[in-house]
């Protein structure tokens, strides 16, 4: 067993892993911040998603062990500080861009990396940059178009609802 | 004017607060106190007898308590089929038994044959490496043709892989036969219906637990409808008393169809959590996930349509293999069979309809409802022969489905399939098609595309499905083993507030969101002190669940009813209240009023009368206001639609681009736009997936050579164009006490043919002389063809 401190969501913790043990499962097991989900076993499907030191990681590649040390944000800490849903997590409401809401904690924190170094994206940018996030309901329609709405961007024209 | 609460407004939905936090609830979130873990050892050969298994080494590894294998459930039953299916001769279908695990042989690579529970999940993993299991292989049984003519046997004790021979309608069988030899002309076409994986996000998870003091089970796990797996666990295999089994289906990642039915692993984890008085876990990864959720479906078929020499529809002849994969999952018989053969008609006239089906046990995974179940099956075959036969004849796609609509006029309807339509109007779907598709501006946009070295393409479609199933006493006698009514609970509290319990389940529907609008809209109080409470068998009354597009059509029917109910009790304490007859009250906007006076009384001042019943008659009213309703529906719901696909096909590569995508669809009335519109869209992606992505692929050895997300082609955000999506043209169902259709699987039905269609155009308009391609239309397979 290793023992492992990090910064989650501005709070101190640590905790003692396997070698084996992935950030995913440090999270979810040890920190119980559930919200960041497992998908799949192939990091493909993004559900996963958190940041490492303001970076978009997959948490199921990445071991606990290699993010001792590090800043890690998470979709629990994403909210405003009065708890209010932030700017993207309210356009996902907005725009209806979740329905089961599985893979919507890694779409939020995609979403959010996305916008720290492209402001103001493209419809095609967005989808480019989705490509590692996969969801079943929504056919992607409405959370790219909450993604381009969080950014400020004009969305009335975007087709029909 | 949109309104902005209640029956019709685009309410945002409430669920998503919690999903947007990381605050949800999902099965695999739950940890119990001393909860264990359990993982599967499963079958790595397609087809085997299992000589021994030698569990020893296992039973000593670290943190193991407990390995079973099939030998510990040879006792108890089995799981079964929910739909029995009689063959043309009157024999009924063969139905092996579905072991919790594989016991005497596996049947297909990812079949269980054992468990260990640990005390870690990695301990447990460990442990199923140390199993060592003897199987002799035999040969797989994959090609469903093999499957029928060998006498080398998925289930030894049936002697044949046919399930059944199924003839719809039986009585129009020659009769279709002579239409068909003596037509003006006859199109023919051949085409594979590809096998999906359903591929919810969230893998199935479940959670046994018992409370040995009273001898309670709690089982939590990923479905779509909790009451009925509590049926199946009590009745058919553990025999645990149902009222000693509570099921909770906590937040669900989406199912789409394949959380519907019981799994083996549910039983398991019970079993365990009793012999170890812990509570035992199961999560699947996602592998698991493609080896053992249900498929979609696999379905090889010849259609043949008949015309003359107008263009009108004389008869549909249709001819199908339908793959059950090794086990009868609890409704796979009925989706090859009523939830298709019924839909054989179409939005058509067409006087005569005979459809065949051979369903085929094969070495593979089962094979079940997934997202429309049948009717995508039935409208890729219908509507990719139309397209045939229109260039056949040299006629416009859409004019010779407008020459054979059923129009306005003609309902209610008597389909040559069997079905009664109540409504619908395909005709002004198709004309607002045309305007939101922008039709007339195709051939320039094709002249663009050509420009630049790309070849477009404008495939149309029309479909009808059937959904919010069904009528029990119609299901009944086809040979359902269930009804499938719903059923609702209204609680007013005495504060005011409303608890509403549902047996739908919401997994991305939006039910808490949607069903407070019905009940506010009727009740003119505001929707935020109404819940909706759902997933867990203790707290509801009964339920059937959610799929089949009928969590609104039947149990927000139900909802309907039991608000109903309230209204008239909550009528007769306000006339005790104000002093008047229970006739005279009206209620408008959240209060009770007697006609022609100003007397009046608030529903919270009902509410709280009813709790605190001072004054109040008590011989003729009891106290409280909580109602229950079951509604079981007269007829299917009937969406229709017409869809448009405008694709490029890139002549270099052969791949093929979806550049817009059109989707007009009848649901009745909405009543959450929003909602509705995302379902929709979600089902477009998941048919534009099923035609041009997504295949299950399994090689002769009943390899899944498709077992991942690396190998199984998801639709992605890039594989998709934002879609036009409008429901303008609803005509109500007459039927239901709302006017609602189901709209949750029209996307995935409408959309395959519809993009098919538009390759074949595309390809046709660069001289190639292709008449089809199957699914998925893969660059390979489009290159392929164009050569």
């Amino acid at each position: 067993m290793t023992k492992v401190t990090m910064t989650v969501n501005g709070k101190t913790v640590s905790g003692d892993v396997e070698g084996r043990t992935l950030l995913a499962s440090f999270l979810r097991d040890d920190q119980g911040l559930t919200g960041t989900h497992i998908g799949c076993d192939t990091s493909q499907c993004g559900a996963c998603v958190v940041h490492v030191d303001g970076v978009a990681v997959k948490s199921c590649t990445m071991l606990a062990a290699e993010a001792d040390g590090a800043t890690v944000d998470t979709i629990e800490g994403q909210a405003n500080a009065d708890g209010s849903l932030n700017v993207i997590q309210q356009a996902f409401q907005d725009h209806h861009g979740l329905q089961c809401g599985f893979c919507t904690p890694g779409m939020v924190m995609s979403a959010a990396a996305l916008l720290k170094e492209n402001p103001k994206p493209s419809e095609q940018e967005i989808r480019e940059y989705l490509e590692g996030n996969i969801c079943r309901c929504t056919g992607y329609h409405n959370i790219v178009k909450a993604i381009m709405a969080a950014s400020g961007q004009d969305v009335t024209a975007i087709a029909a609802e | 004017m949109p309104k902005d609460t209640g029956i019709g407004a685009a309410t945002v939905r409430r669920e998503d607060v919690r999903f947007l936090t990381g605050t949800g609830e999902y099965t695999d979130d739950i940890t119990l106190a001393k909860q264990t873990y359990a993982v599967f050892a499963r079958s790595t050969v397609a087809h085997g007898t299992i000589k021994s298994i030698d569990t020893s080494a296992a039973e000593v590894m670290p943190g193991v308590l407990a390995v079973f294998t099939g030998e510990d459930f040879a006792e108890v039953g089995g799981n079964p089929a929910g739909w029995l299916i009689n063959s043309r001769d009157g024999e009924p279908m063969k139905e092996p038994k579905r072991p919790v695990l594989a016991h005497g042989k596996v049947r297909h690579v990812g079949d269980a044959y054992a468990a260990v529970i640990a005390e870690t999940v990695q301990q447990a993993r460990d442990a199923v490496e140390a199993i060592e299991a003897d199987i002799e292989e035999f040969d797989a049984i994959v090609d469903m043709n093999a499957a029928l003519s060998g006498s080398n046997y998925v289930h030894d004790e049936i002697g044949t892989n046919q399930c059944f021979d199924w003839g719809w309608i039986e009585d129009n069988r020659e009769a279709t036969d002579n239409a068909i030899k003596n037509a003006h002309h006859v199109t023919t076409l051949e085409l594979v219906n590809n096998r999906l994986v359903p591929n919810a996000m969230e893998p199935r998870a479940s959670i046994g637990s018992y409370k040995a003091s009273t001898g309670e089970y709690t089982l939590h796990t990923t479905s779509q409808n909790p009451h009925l797996t509590r049926l199946l666990i009590s009745a058919f295999v553990l025999g645990i008393p149902e009222n000693m089994l509570t099921v909770i289906a906590p937040d669900v990642g989406g199912g789409f169809g394949s959380k519907i039915y019981h799994y083996g692993e549910e039983a398991l984890v019970l079993a365990a959590a009793k012999r170890l008085n812990r509570p035992v876990k199961w999560t699947a990864d996602r592998t698991e996930s493609f080896l053992t959720d249900a498929h979609g479906r696999d379905h090889v078929t010849k259609i043949e349509l008949a015309l003359d020499k107008d263009g009108k529809f004389l008869a549909f002849r249709t001819d199908t293999k339908a793959n059950v994969g090794a086990y009868l999952s609890n409704f796979s018989t009925a989706t090859p069979t009523f939830l298709h053969g019924t839909l054989m008609a179409g939005n058509y006239t067409v006087p005569l309809v005979y459809v065949n089906v051979k369903a085929v046990f094969t070495n593979t995974a089962p094979v079940d409802a997934y997202r429309g179940a049948g009717r995508p099956e039935a409208t890729y075959s219908i509507e990719r022969v139309i397209d045939k036969a229109a260039r056949e004849l040299g006629m416009d796609p859409i004019e010779l489905r407008r020459k054979n609509f059923v129009k306005p006029d003609q309902y209610p309807f008597a389909s040559a399939a069997g079905l009664e339509y109540d409504a619908g109007n395909y005709d002004a779907l198709m004309d607002k098609m045309e305007e939101v598709a922008d039709v007339a501006g195709f051939a320039a946009r094709r002249a663009e595309s050509e420009k630049n070295g790309k070849l477009r393409g404008f495939g149309v479609n029309a479909y009808i499905e059937a959904c919010g199933i069904a009528p029990s006493n119609l299901v009944g006698v086809l040979g359902s083993r269930v009804g499938l009514y719903d059923a609702a609970t209204v609680r007013v509290n005495a504060t005011g507030n409303l608890s509403v319990m549902v047996g739908a389940h919401s997994h991305g529907q939006g039910h808490e969101t949607a069903f407070p609008q019905v009940v506010a809209e009727m009740l003119g109080i505001d929707p935020a002190v109404i819940d909706i409470v759902h997933g867990d068998t203790s707290k509801i009354p009964f339920g059937m669940g959610t799929y089949g597009s009928r969590s609104l059509a039947v149990c927000g029917s139900a909802v309907v009813r039991a608000t109903e109910k309230i209204i008239n009790k909550a009528k007769k304490i306000a006339g005790h209240m104000l002093e008047a007859s229970e006739h005279d009250i009206t209620l408008a906007d959240g209060v009770f009023s007697v006609s022609g006076t100003d007397k009046s009384v608030t529903f919270g001042e009902v509410a709280l009368k009813a709790y605190i019943p001072h004054e109040y008659p008590l011989e003729d009213i009891e106290p409280g206001l909580e109602e229950t309703a079951f509604y079981d529906p007269a007829n299917f719901t009937y969406p229709s639609g017409a869809y448009a696909c405008e694709v490029e096909v890139d002549p270099e590569t052969g791949k093929v681009t979806v550049e817009r995508m059109t989707a007009v669809d009848d649901f009745g009335n909405v009543i959450n736009p929003m909602i509705v519109t995302g379902q929709v869209q979600g089902g477009l992606a998941q048919g534009i997936g099923q035609a041009l992505l997504e295949n299950t692929s399994y090689d002769e050895n009943g390899q899944l050579l498709s077992a991942s997300y690396m190998d199984y082609t998801m639709p992605r955000a890039d594989d998709l164009p934002m879609f036009a999506v409008d429901h303008s043209q609803g005509t109500p169902c007459t039927h239901n006490p709302l006017g609602v259709k189901g709209c949750g699987e029209a996307g995935a039905i409408g959309s395959p043919p519809t993009v098919v269609n538009a390759v074949i155009d595309a390809l046709q308009s660069g001289g190639k002389d292709v008449t089809h391609i199957d699914m998925p239309v893969s660059p390979a397979r489009v290159w392929e063809a164009m050569q």
